[in-house]
């Protein structure tokens, strides 16, 4: 399903526990562009609240999330500086 | 041909109408206020547990993309102290809520090396888990740009100096961090 998506840059933060996903993308995301798009794979499951509401509150645009070999994954697209 | 428009009059505003205008008012407001980007945390106990939830909620904080500042006071000043792996233990002494490997009476987890066995025991657990070690939420927290800031007063009544804490450290006292506070909404004392 998500083979076909373009990524700029992938995180893993598989095996990471809160806040660790959200302080890797944070990381990963400033070296990215606007409209450039970051892949965020991780397991610990406070990541289905807390990607969606990073991506929230950055003015990042969440647009596929689903799992990927026994993770979930978040295709996040960098939004404007706000 | 061009169609008609409803005289203004006609176009009346239900309740629901109202409701979603000043919704929508309010939250333009709130996006513009530079309060809602501000977060302070006021960090005061210095066993290991505790260590936890200002630089979780700090380094979260930041990644939200909120300016972020720690004022560590009294105890809290044992997490940003430079021997802090040290210095920061888990206290099992009047701690029901611990989960134990069996049921202990205050009595028992009262006896001495419980606090360096309980402070062991977490420390193991957190490993195991993939919780991020105080090291670790520290270096994020630098690399987030998150002010961390000293009490003055404690260092001083504490016998410590500036050199006995981790860079980046800076120093302060009650009404700066008081002065930041007052424009964040976000204010947290653990």
């Amino acid at each position: 399903m998500t083979d076909a998506i373009e990524t700029d840059e992938t995180v893993d933060a598989r095996n990471l526990m809160c806040p660790m996903p959200v302080l890797a993308a944070t990381k990963a995301m400033r070296l990215l562009e606007p409209g450039q798009v970051l892949k965020v794979l991780a397991t610990d499951k406070g990541a289905l609240s807390d990607i969606p509401a990073w991506a929230d509150d950055n003015g990042h645009d969440l647009f596929i999330s689903g799992t990927e070999e026994d993770a979930m994954v978040f295709y996040v697209r960098k939004g404007a500086d706000l | 041909m061009t169609m008609e428009l409803p005289a203004p009059e006609h176009v009346a505003l239900g309740e629901e109408d109202v409701r979603r205008i000043v919704r929508e008012e309010v939250q333009r407001a709130f996006s513009k206020d530079p309060a809602s980007r501000r977060a302070a945390i006021i960090a005061s106990k210095g066993t290991l547990d505790w260590a936890y939830p200002p630089l979780i909620l700090a380094t979260a904080a930041a990644a939200a993309g909120m300016q972020t500042a720690v004022f560590f006071t009294f105890y809290g000043l044992n997490i940003i102290h430079k021997d802090a792996a040290r210095k920061l233990k888990v206290d099992p002494v009047g701690n029901p809520a611990m989960p134990m490997p069996v049921p202990m009476p205050d009595l028992v987890t009262a006896m001495p090396g419980m606090v360096s066995l309980a402070s062991k025991m977490m420390k193991s657990r957190f490993a195991k888990h993939n919780v991020a070690s105080i090291a670790t939420l520290l270096d994020s927290a630098r690399e987030l740009d998150v002010r961390l800031i000293g009490c003055q007063m404690t260092i001083d009544v504490f016998g410590y100096s500036h050199d006995d804490f981790i860079d980046g450290v800076e120093f302060g006292g009650a009404a700066a961090f008081m002065s930041t506070a007052r424009r964040s909404h976000v204010t947290i004392f653990v």
